[in-house]
């Protein structure tokens, strides 16, 4: 048998156990609120290997190991950003999120600031970051299926999304939980197993250090491959705006947030968090050795513009024969196990928006969700194929810095400080998603000026987020009678503990 | 519901004998949002706020830090631990094991917090 064949059994076999998992859930999803948040009651462990299976997406699974071959040490930021990510949403949002008792961002926007613009226009931010992660999902698959097999970049695209929908329709986030979690340990094992073998091999052959040699033209050799800072020009400051994207972001992506509607109550949020953070450390740990392996046995692949396949490729470069083959494989179906589980979960959030806030008077419940799931899948699906230039890691990048300019000044106001209004949040969401989205634009349309303005409009986050939560507070200050009628109760609700009686006003719905 | 209307479930629920003992003086100043109330619930959200901002600095200033010590000792890039640069060892291994135990530390923390709010209110 062929590499080719390997890695196709291998996707196929990704396929084939990701729809039986999903239809072992399909058998207890019976209600709406099954499909939604899969009744709540997903235990933390379960829940936390979930969360992990669906975080993990293309850009963490092929994305970190290339840009740590191509650019050195100073992309290990966005791991420990990711990371770092849920600590602070553990810190600040995780109990409080989970005892609102809300199904989506939109529906704790509306219960908090009791205003149904605030609700829209979050759905309309909901779907805008969903369909911006999910078009890379799409593109990655694509690219990954076309490298082994030489078929059109549209067929793996197509591929995931179809398992996708097939298994929202049946299942809802009953069955995706189970999927998800499957998928987490599949990805860590499809890294770690040829890893062991690339180690024993890289020890044979006297342990070179990958700092010690040069790649390509020479210009991320020696010093600048082992230095943390990013870029050449403006390197502090572009740093610390990758920081503040990563740190600040995680918690206003759609897909992170949905979930934390599943657990039991706050306390078991918070500890599902808690397992989160070891889970993505425990997985962290690898793609940077591909990497930095990468640069001894495959820097031919920096110079091809191919670094991002650099870990569905290096196993069969190191390892001879059939064994190097079926690593490879094992790779290549761990890459499909990233873009169908986050793609499953952004579609779920998206799903659970555009069925809630687009058609939910029209139709009911499960059949509006499922409307909304082909919908949120249909959408990037089409953008994927149409705009195939736009790079994974920048489109990637745009959604965290845009979520962190919007969402994660509403979460982090909204829970801490009861002043909030609903004109304070719609003006910061709005200066906030405006200068991030209008600076990523100019950047990915080639307008972007050079120097530091061109610093600033490429990695925006670093003066968007202070401007939206000053815009946020300022105007909050300037419309004091706005402020929601109940916000003193909807604290109880999202700071006591579920075990003392009190009255907690409405939760929504 | 709305504020005005009586809580239902305290005469329909068969159950609501147990509900209805737990239910003390302090917790009802807090649902009658009376000052006394207000102490409590402000006192509560404080403690967390604290807890999470302290978790937040100490993020900031420790990995936070890490550009910035770069970027004023640049030397410190050729330093090896373990036979790793100094960069890579930091960022690749070392962060991990530190988030999870503020993480950690955290979750203890805020737990205690609530621990302590709940007893205050069966106290009373």
């Amino acid at each position: 048998m062929t590499a080719t064949g390997y890695s196709l059994l291998g996707v196929t076999a990704v396929v084939v156990a990701t729809l039986a998992v999903g239809a072992y859930g399909w058998r207890f999803s019976r209600t709406t609120s099954d499909f939604f948040v899969a009744s709540r009651t997903v235990r933390p462990g379960l829940n936390a290997s979930a969360i992990g299976g669906e975080y993990l997406s293309a850009a963490s699974f092929l994305g970190v190991a290339g840009l740590v071959l191509a650019f050195g040490t100073e992309m290990l930021w966005y791991p420990v950003g990711w990371t770092a990510g849920y600590l602070v949403l553990l810190v600040f949002v995780a109990a409080p999120l989970r005892r609102s008792g809300a199904y989506t961002l939109p529906d704790f926007a509306e219960s908090r600031l009791e205003s149904r613009g605030v609700r829209r226009l979050s759905a309309l931010l909901v779907v805008a970051i969903g369909w911006l992660y999910l078009m890379p999902q799409f593109q990655g698959a694509g690219l990954a299926l076309a490298a082994p097999t030489g078929t059109g970049t549209w067929l793996g695209g197509v591929l995931v999304a179809t398992v996708v929908v097939v298994n929202v329709l049946f299942g809802g986030m009953r069955s995706i939980t189970f999927v998800q979690a499957f998928q987490y340990w599949l990805k860590l094992t499809a890294l770690l197993f040829p890893l062991l073998f690339m180690a024993a091999i890289w020890l044979r052959d006297g342990a070179v250090s990958p700092a010690s040699v040069a790649v390509g033209s020479g210009n991320a050799a020696g010093d600048s491959w082992t230095s943390p800072l990013a870029g050449t020009d403006h390197e502090l400051y572009t740093t610390y705006a990758i920081i503040v994207a990563t740190f600040l972001g995680t918690m206003g992506l759609p897909h992170v947030v949905v979930r934390f509607y599943t657990n039991p109550d706050g306390a078991a949020a918070r500890r599902t968090t808690l397992l989160v953070l070891a889970l993505l450390g425990l997985f962290y740990l690898l793609p940077p050795v591909y990497g930095g392996l990468g640069r001894l046995y495959a820097p031919d692949l920096v110079a091809a513009g191919r670094a991002e396949s650099v870990v569905l490729e290096l196993p069969a470069r190191m390892v001879d024969g059939t064994l190097g083959d079926l690593l490879s494989a094992l790779t290549t179906a761990g890459a499909f196990a990233a873009f169908l589980s986050t793609s499953s979960g952004l579609t779920v959030a998206v799903a659970g928006v555009i069925s809630q806030d687009v058609m939910g008077r029209r139709f009911g419940g499960v059949r509006a969700f499922q409307a909304g799931a082909v919908v949120a899948v249909l959408v990037p699906l089409g953008l994927a194929l149409l705009t195939e230039g736009v790079g994974v890691a920048q489109a990637v990048g745009l959604a965290f810095a845009f979520a962190a300019s919007t969402f994660c000044p509403l979460l982090v106001l909204g829970i801490w400080w009861r002043r909030l209004t609903d004109a304070g949040a719609i003006a910061g969401m709005v200066v906030g998603g405006g200068c991030a989205g209008g600076a990523v634009l100019a950047t990915l349309l080639g307008v972007g000026p050079g120097g530091w303005p061109g610093a600033l409009l490429a990695q925006p986050a670093a003066w968007t987020v202070p401007l939206a939560f000053l815009t946020m507070v300022g105007v909050s200050l300037a419309t004091p009678r706005r402020v929601p009628r109940h916000a003193a109760r909807t604290m109880v609700r999202l700071h006591t503990p579920e075990a003392v009686q009190l009255d907690r006003g409405n939760p929504p719905r | 519901m709305s504020e005005s209307t009586p809580r239902r479930e305290r005469v329909t629920s068969p159950r609501t004998s147990a509900a209805r003992a737990q239910r003390v003086p302090a917790a009802r100043e807090i649902d009658a949002q009376t000052l006394l109330g207000e102490v409590y619930m402000s006192s509560l959200l404080r403690s967390q706020l604290r807890l999470a901002l302290l978790a937040l600095a100490t993020l900031a200033v420790l990995v936070g830090g890490i550009p910035l010590l770069f970027w004023l000792f640049p030397d410190l890039t050729d330093v090896e631990v373990l036979a790793v640069p100094l960069p890579w060892f930091l960022l690749a291994f070392a962060v991990y094991p530190f988030l999870f135990g503020i993480g950690w530390l955290y979750v203890r923390a805020a737990e205690r917090n609530e621990r302590d709010f709940t007893d205050v209110l069966d106290r009373s």
